[in-house]
């Protein structure tokens, strides 16, 4: 899609002064202190501490999209796995469950888990022993489905135990940057795993894929009430800097602001380093051009699996930050819309491929995002109160929530138009053209 | 006997069902594969629109079956179809011809359908709420059972009635379905389009009718497809994501582009879901007393709760796409 049209006055063209990021960021920065003007510090903060969070997010979406054409819809998915990791390593110690025997049977369990897998691991290899091909499939499948029954079991007794006895598992009591990055590496796995599947297949069948491990992801997190509470949710989380509680509400948000600025500086920076190194360079051909690049020796497969693994782990971090900041789990908070589908905007209509641009595109569209509730609150309002005394309508009760559905109206219609209008986004990566 | 009673209804029946809807959906998202080459998202919440119709007008005009001694939803149903296939079309025609036209890689126009799949729950959410409605507004739902005349058996085989019009709808669809492919000059066209689109264009075919049928056709799929589940079950407006993964599953499992394909792993996504959580301890029960002592079955010994059901369709998915990626079939298009 990025086939750049290579006039002769692009080539020779000079450094220029960079106009348009100028303009886009001074609107940005103006509609940032209007915020601040109307809705006070406190919740200007808060919101852009939750842009920046999103940043992360777009960041790592924009290096599977915009970098190497691979479309992930299920960020949401990834982003339940950082902020799982971040509840787990930093609440504190639970030791109604850690003075019984139950975490001894637990790490029964997995060690029952790990033998299993070493089984059936091991029959599928009995063909090499000059076992019939044919025989050795069926021994595996049933071995696998024995040994799975009993392993299954096993965990179905320990967790009704624990939840019955001990509530949850409860946390490590670790600081939570540790989670952070212990989430980002279980969204990388995780990433790995589905990435191996699906990357040298259509690129649909990772689109459906993501689609479906984001729902599993979900699910397991919500039905899992010994490891997570489930529904009953966890709070609060502490943070790694003091806490409100300290400080007041503007300036503790003001510190985890800086917490997250710096960690998008951090990855501004490597991306950007990387994206000029002859990697990013060999990424971009392989996106541009797959045959080309085979044909110059590149291990497409592999590379594809790399840049998408580090999408993931830096959506497993970014999802660490945010729930960190909400200081609540709540696995039914991750939704489709609000992890997946608004991250997508704010890459494509900042501008898939440039940091810079997706960084923009995530504050912008967050920003709209949060101001869009009230208004269409109070447009619903208004209808409903000239559908009334105009026309005499009969609207039903629960107009408010229905209202909030205009708004996933708004964005598949702002996926559909900026792609059909504007599909370099509003900073258009910047190719550089050697003459 | 008992038991396996329960293993016909839980099982047999509750797969048949589950496997017919994911039938019906796999075989819309199927062709518009083998003709449009991309992954429909959106069908689901066209699915979902289509129940939504039969909601309004079986809501308009609720004593319409009563005439023809059919419950309203059935008899609504093909206006349903029309208004969803006429949908498809618009959305065709507003969304997805312009990226073609620009040439697009088919990875955009998946993104493009996305968008879409959120334009249509926001409508459908407007106007439908969020909570779950029936679609029997004003007829009672039929019950039948039957008890085998079996010696010892007490258990009765249990049919309802939207299931029984589930069946007639998807044997009448797959039947009509197959007529239209191999006997009517268009649908010998769509095959010959999704062989080969420049050859089909090169020999005369007009494309742009072959891709209106085609969505014509997925419609009003999609429109029986939503209709029955809502039947079966009741109209939820946010089912979509949860439909979409078996539905490409079965999709998948067929072969992509690969109509009967299709009808085929719908079934076995459909079976597979109920296999997986099913209780086989029910099974089992009879012959306890033969059982070593040391075996102590645990009484739970379903594979998965039916909270992860959703699991069974991702791992069927995983598995095929590890193993035969074109599908049991082998479809055309990988």
């Amino acid at each position: 899609m990025n086939t750049p049209t290579a006039s002769p006055n692009e080539i020779a063209a000079p450094r220029r002064f960079p106009l348009r990021e100028v303009v886009l960021f001074a609107i940005l920065l103006v509609a940032v202190l209007g915020v601040y003007a109307l809705m006070g510090a406190a919740y200007s903060t808060r919101m852009l501490v939750e842009a920046a969070s999103y940043a992360i997010l777009a960041l790592g979406l924009t290096i599977q999209w915009g970098y190497a054409g691979q479309f992930n819809a299920g960020v949401m998915g990834f982003v339940a796995l950082g902020g799982f990791c971040a509840m787990f390593f930093s609440i504190p110690v639970n030791d109604a469950f850690w003075n019984t025997e139950l975490p001894g049977e637990l790490g029964r369990v997995l060690l029952y888990l790990i033998g299993a897998v070493l089984v059936v691991v091991s029959v599928s290899k009995l063909d090499r022993l000059g076992v019939p091909k044919k025989l050795r499939s069926v021994l595996t499948v049933i071995v696998a489905v024995v040994l799975y029954m009993v392993v299954i079991s096993a965990l179905r007794g320990v967790t009704g135990e624990i939840e019955s006895r001990a509530g949850f598992i409860g946390g490590l009591g670790l600081p939570a940057w540790v989670g952070w990055i212990v989430g980002g590496a279980l969204a990388g796995g995780v990433g790995y795993f589905i990435g191996h599947v699906c990357l040298g297949l259509r690129s649909d069948y990772l689109a459906i894929a993501t689609l479906g491990i984001a729902e599993i992801i979900k699910a397991f997190l919500k039905n899992s009430d010994w490891l997570t509470r489930g529904t009953a949710t966890v709070s609060p989380l502490p943070w790694p800097t003091p806490g409100p509680a300290e400080l007041g509400f503007t300036l503790a948000r003001a510190l985890y602001l800086s917490v997250t600025a710096l960690i998008i500086a951090v990855i501004f920076f490597l991306l950007h380093r990387a994206y000029h190194a002859p990697w990013g360079r060999m990424i971009r051909a392989i996106r541009d051009n797959e045959i080309s690049s085979a044909a110059m020796g590149k291990d497409i497969n592999r590379r594809r699996l790399e840049i998408f693994v580090l999408g993931c782990i830096l959506m497993g971090i970014g999802g660490g930050v945010m729930t960190t900041f909400n200081s609540l789990f709540d696995p039914q908070g991750y939704l489709p819309l609000n992890h997946t589908f608004l991250v997508l905007v704010m890459v494509i209509l900042g501008g898939p491929g440039n940091n810079l641009g997706t960084i923009f595109g995530a504050v912008a569209v967050y920003i709209i995002w949060i101001m869009s509730e009230p208004l269409a609150l109070f447009l619903m309002q208004l209808a409903v109160s000239l559908g009334e005394g105009v026309f005499g309508w009969d609207f039903p009760a629960n107009m408010e929530s229905r209202a909030l559905q205009a708004r996933v109206f708004v964005i598949g219609l702002l996926i559909t138009l900026v792609l059909r209008f504007a599909p370099k986004g509003l900073l258009p990566e910047k190719i550089k053209h050697h003459g | 006997m008992n038991e396996f009673m329960f293993f016909i209804n839980n099982v047999l029946i509750a797969g048949s069902v589950s496997g017919s809807i994911y039938a019906i959906g796999a075989v819309g998202v199927t062709l518009v594969f083998s003709i449009m080459r991309f992954a429909h998202f959106a069908h689901a919440d066209m699915m979902t629109f289509g129940a939504f119709m039969v909601l309004a007008l079986t809501t308009a005009f609720p004593a319409a079956g009563a005439s023809l001694g059919m419950p309203t939803a059935v008899v609504m149903l093909p206006i349903a179809m029309a208004l969803t296939a006429l949908l498809a079309v618009g959305i065709d025609k507003a969304f997805y011809k312009p990226l073609r036209a620009h040439g697009v890689k088919p990875i955009v126009l998946v993104i493009g359908s996305l968008g879409v799949t959120l334009m249509l729950q926001g409508v459908i959410r407007l106007f439908a709420g969020t909570g779950g409605q029936n679609l029997y507004v004003d007829d009672r739902k039929e019950i039948f059972r039957m008890v085998l005349p079996l010696e010892g058996v007490r258990v009765p085989v249990v049919i309802t009635e939207p299931q029984l019009y589930l069946f007639i709808l998807t044997l009448l669809s797959v039947v009509a379905l197959h007529l239209f492919l191999n006997r009517s000059r268009l649908g010998k066209a769509m095959r010959a389009m999704s062989d080969n689109p420049e050859l089909a264009q090169a020999s005369g075919i007009n494309t742009n009718t072959i891709v209106a049928v085609t969505w014509v056709i997925a419609g009003s799929l999609a429109a029986i497809a939503g209709t029955l589940l809502s039947l079966d079950v009741t109209f939820k407006p946010d089912l979509s994501f949860f439909l979409l993964l078996p539905i490409f599953a079965a999709a998948i499992v067929g072969g992509v582009g690969h109509p009967y394909g299709a009808i085929a792993g719908g079934f076995v996504v459909g079976f597979a879901e109920t296999l997986a959580v099913f209780n086989w301890n029910i099974l089992l029960r009879p012959y306890r007393d033969s059982f070593p002592d040391w075996l102590e079955l645990p009484t739970n010994l379903a594979f998965v709760g039916t909270e992860y059901k959703i699991v069974v369709p991702f791992f069927i998915l995983v598995a095929i796409l590890i193993w035969r990626p074109t599908g049991i079939f082998k479809g055309k298009v990988i």
